[in-house]
């Protein structure tokens, strides 16, 4: 038989590992840019913000995109897929460094991880840094599983480049 | 990124035939003309926007800014008086100033400690009578031959400019009765609160991004976005205001429903999709603030200011340029004091049309790229600029013109002497 402190281990590291995994899957849907299934790791009433430091620190609202529930987040990857126009691209998002930060008394989970996005445009040869930064995530359980109910996205470049056309 | 500019280096400077019809590429790749951008237009006699004065709102406030290229600090001193000094020390020239924004009680350049007032006049300069008599500044050195470089400054409505040039104009008669109606819709008296900032680069010619937005004929074909929902359609009511001069624009707008989009006008758009909504249509809603009879205004004030009223979220562009190929823009959002949570909400909200990730932001950051692409892969041409010949340049009421973009050409060549 284990000892609790065991346990309190294991859960903790299986709840890490669960959430890992949860990033990862929403890296790969944003790399292979498949945005509905994006839309779909966030819950209904979620707050979806990609902001940079300078804001975030002097407390500024403003967002690069700023989605108040998860329509507006549908109609972010509506806008993405029927109507805009930008150049073909690969990107590649990298999640690392997790904290499992922890949990409210209505069993929501706090976390934060530090993401890279590279980019490759297909008339430039090079992948280039298009954005680094951290997420500040609060995570909710639901009978799917993990699911975001606030993912603020701040990234640490002064300069975004050129565009920023897929979410990060 | 590639120097495509072997060919033009040497190239004559020489106008197609054509007139104003023609823009050719060394315009907007030309290093020379670049240089003589920066000396004529942004060091010339121009206004620059350098701030708003919400971001300095109270004495010893500062923040960084750029006239053309040139950083500045904007600074407000303790008795309210707004100065622009070049960042840039007396001394050995470092750029002092290191953070964008703050609050201070004077400049210290952290090489040697020079110190300066928020007006730039020269403060101190350690060991001046150097040290047991021996080393220090001569003996006739003059404290107050050696401060920073000081801009002219002006404001208007909580928005400030500064000029290189002593003997300016009032901004009043630098933006003309027109543009200056369009510019006190936005800044309309109250008092403005500071939402945030964007900044992007930009990997084409600054002046892009003025003809972007001194052509409306873009506006209802690459914004599939702005079509679907009715927000500019060819057929809305729409005017392409311009000054006297034809440097300053006001591309303006009204909103109609996407439902009365005439079917004539459908079959021209490829971008017309029919029968789509959003989830959120919060998005799209107008509340009517303005003392205007436009949903959506954006001013082109020469020479790096852009004011965009896209119905109820509003911003200041500030370009930057950095050279022919790339500048940097930077955005201010902006509400009002007055603003309750709500509104500052929906502002907040329907920024997602603009910036560098908007939907219709970032089609514009993206076709101003292909078109500076278009130049270094094929160089040596000229772009073709007919639209709306019975408008030789400047103000008219269709949307299907490219007058305004003329005009601004007008002046430009003017102003650089060619």
């Amino acid at each position: 038989m284990q000892s609790p402190d065991t346990e309190r281990h294991l859960a903790a590291l299986l709840l890490h590992h669960e959430i890992e995994l949860f990033n990862t899957r929403y890296a790969a849907a944003l790399d292979e840019q498949r945005l509905q299934d994006w839309v779909e790791l966030f819950v209904d009433d979620a707050f979806y913000l990609v902001t940079s430091r300078e804001n975030a620190e002097q407390r500024l609202p403003v967002g690069l995109i700023y989605s108040e529930g998860k329509a507006m987040i549908q109609d972010r990857v509506f806008a993405l897929e029927k109507t805009a126009m930008f150049a073909p691209r690969y990107l590649r998002h990298v999640i690392g460094n997790l904290l499992v930060l922890g949990e409210e008394a209505n069993g929501d989970l706090r976390a934060q991880a530090n993401y890279v996005v590279l980019q490759v445009l297909f008339d430039r040869p090079d992948a280039t840094l298009h954005q680094i930064g951290s997420y500040h995530d609060v995570f909710c359980r639901t009978v799917d599983g993990l699911r975001l109910k606030e993912r603020r996205c701040v990234y640490d470049n002064l300069l975004v480049p050129n565009a920023l056309c897929i979410p990060v | 990124m590639t120097d495509g500019l072997v060919f033009s280096a040497n190239m004559d400077h020489e106008w197609p035939a054509e007139g104003l019809k023609r823009i050719p590429d060394w315009v907007y790749t030309d290093k020379t003309i670049y240089q003589r951008e920066v000396e004529r237009i942004f060091h010339g006699r121009t206004w620059n926007y350098v701030a708003l004065e919400a971001e300095i709102a109270n004495p010893g406030d500062f923040i960084r800014s750029n006239v053309g290229p040139t950083p500045v600090v904007v600074a407000r001193d303790q008795d309210g008086t707004i100065h622009v000094v070049e960042n840039r020390c007396a001394h050995r020239a470092a750029e002092f100033c290191r953070e964008l924004s703050g609050s201070v009680t004077e400049f210290v350049c952290p090489y040697h400690q020079w110190s300066y007032e928020l007006n730039g006049r020269l403060r101190s300069v350690p060991f001046r009578r150097g040290v047991a008599g021996k080393g220090g500044m001569p003996a006739d050195f003059e404290p107050t031959r050696h401060g920073l470089r000081r801009l002219n400054v002006t404001t208007h409505r909580g928005v400030v400019f500064a000029s290189y040039a002593d003997d300016m104009e009032p901004l009043a008669d630098y933006l003309g009765p027109d543009i200056l109606r369009e510019f006190e819709a936005t800044f309309d008296g109250r008092r403005l609160r500071v939402l945030g900032h964007y900044r992007h680069t930009l990997p084409g010619n600054w002046k892009l991004y003025h003809e972007n937005l001194k052509d409306p004929y873009h506006a209802t074909l690459l914004h599939t976005f702005l079509v679907t929902f009715g927000l500019l359609v060819a057929g809305n009511r729409s005017l392409m205001l311009a000054d006297a001069s034809g440097r300053h624009g006001v591309m303006c707008s009204a909103k109609s429903e996407a439902t009365s989009v005439a079917q004539e006008h459908r079959a021209e758009m490829r971008a017309y999709k029919e029968g789509m909504s959003l989830a959120d249509p919060r998005l799209m809603d107008f509340i009517d603030e303005f003392d205007s009879p436009w949903s959506v205004t954006m001013a082109t004030i020469w020479p790096n200011l852009i004011v965009q009223r896209e119905m109820n979220t509003l911003g200041i562009r500030q370009i930057v340029p950095t050279g022919p190929h790339e500048f940097i823009m930077k955005w201010t959002m902006f509400g009002f004091a007055g603003d309750d949570d709500a509104m500052t909400r929906h502002r907040l909200r329907q920024g997602n049309l603009m910036g560098p990730a908007g939907f219709l932001g970032l089609e514009d950051n993206e076709a101003i790229k292909f078109v500076q692409d278009g130049m270094l892969g094929v160089p040596g041409g000229q772009h073709l600029v007919e639209l709306d010949p019975a408008t030789a340049t400047g103000t008219t009421d269709t949307l299907i013109s490219e007058a305004a973009i003329r005009g601004m050409y007008r002046h430009w060549r003017g102003v650089m002497g060619l």
